[in-house]
């Protein structure tokens, strides 16, 4: 499983590149909270460009991240979904709580433009 | 016909196994990219149900196809489920506490063209997937 951090500003960027599922989102989970707790981040970007194939254990994962990231007044950002994770997005509900943008660039000029 | 009968550790890395072997069984099915995707995701969510609620020592999935139509069985000897139309509705977890969206059985159910469930308290489930496959050109 591999997994790249990086601390952007008041985002942390996670772009796991593994396939999501209830084996590897303990892991995920468990390094990216790490590495959330230790930093001073709001936000948190999960760049899924690199995942090709994820079940309904990587959406308990997702929320489980959207919700650290509200405890510290900030949001969660997906990019780089393909097809069949847009789908999951879709029948999961995610869409109704989480910004999906194109692309990181797309997500880091969203938290700049944020008003709070 | 044809069928193949997986009997594997109840571990979570063996989830992703199941996942390989559905898609090389019905590789000779010529199955769309759409079709596999969809097929591997619903495996993956019965496999895991079993492993993470199910509790036995064992998972057994047998795959059959004839012609067209794929059947999954994902059976485990576990716990079993109380209330099966209460499992299967959206949102409906036991484990919220280890982060389960309670999704597992939404997804299977929009994913496959019919999912079966067989369960009682103390006897383990059994659930069945099923999938005709579009005619390829
Ligand atoms: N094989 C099984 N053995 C015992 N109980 C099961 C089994 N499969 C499902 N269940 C019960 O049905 C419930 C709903 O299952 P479902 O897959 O829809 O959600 P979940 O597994 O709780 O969460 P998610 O799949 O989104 O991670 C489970 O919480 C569990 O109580
Ligand atoms: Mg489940």
């Amino acid at each position: 499983m591999g997994l790249k951090i990086e601390i952007m500003g008041t985002a942390l960027l996670a772009q796991p590149d593994c396939e999501i599922d209830h084996h590897s989102a303990e892991r995920l989970r468990a390094q990216i909270d790490a590495a959330f707790e230790k930093s001073s981040c709001r936000h948190i970007i999960l760049d899924f460009s690199k995942i090709s194939f994820m079940d309904s254990s990587g959406i308990g994962m997702v929320i489980g991240r959207y919700k650290n990231a509200e405890k510290r007044g900030g949001r969660l950002y997906i990019t780089g979904m393909n097809g069949d994770m847009g789908r999951l997005y879709n029948i999961s509900g995610l869409a109704k709580i989480i910004t999906r943008t194109d692309t990181v660039e797309d997500a880091l000029e969203a938290i700049t433009n944020r008003r709070d | 016909m044809n069928k193949i009968c997986v009997k594997m550790e109840s571990l979570p890395e063996n989830i992703s196994f199941a996942r390989v072997a559905v898609t090389a069984f019905i590789s000779s099915l010529d199955p769309s990219v759409d079709e596999v995707s969809d097929i591997k995701t619903a495996v993956s969510e019965g496999v895991t149900n079993a492993v993470i609620h199910g509790g036995a020592d064992y998972v057994s999935m047998n795959l059959s196809y004839l012609d067209r139509t794929i059947i999954i069985e994902i059976a485990d000897t576990g716990v079993g489920i109380e209330d099966i139309e209460a499992a299967r509705q959206p949102l409906f977890t036991t484990k919220e506490d280890m982060e389960r969206s309670g999704l597992g059985f939404t997804v299977m159910e929009s994913f496959m063209d019919d999912v079966k469930v067989e369960s009682a308290p103390g006897e383990g489930t059994t659930v069945t997937l099923t999938k005709t496959l579009k005619n390829r050109e």
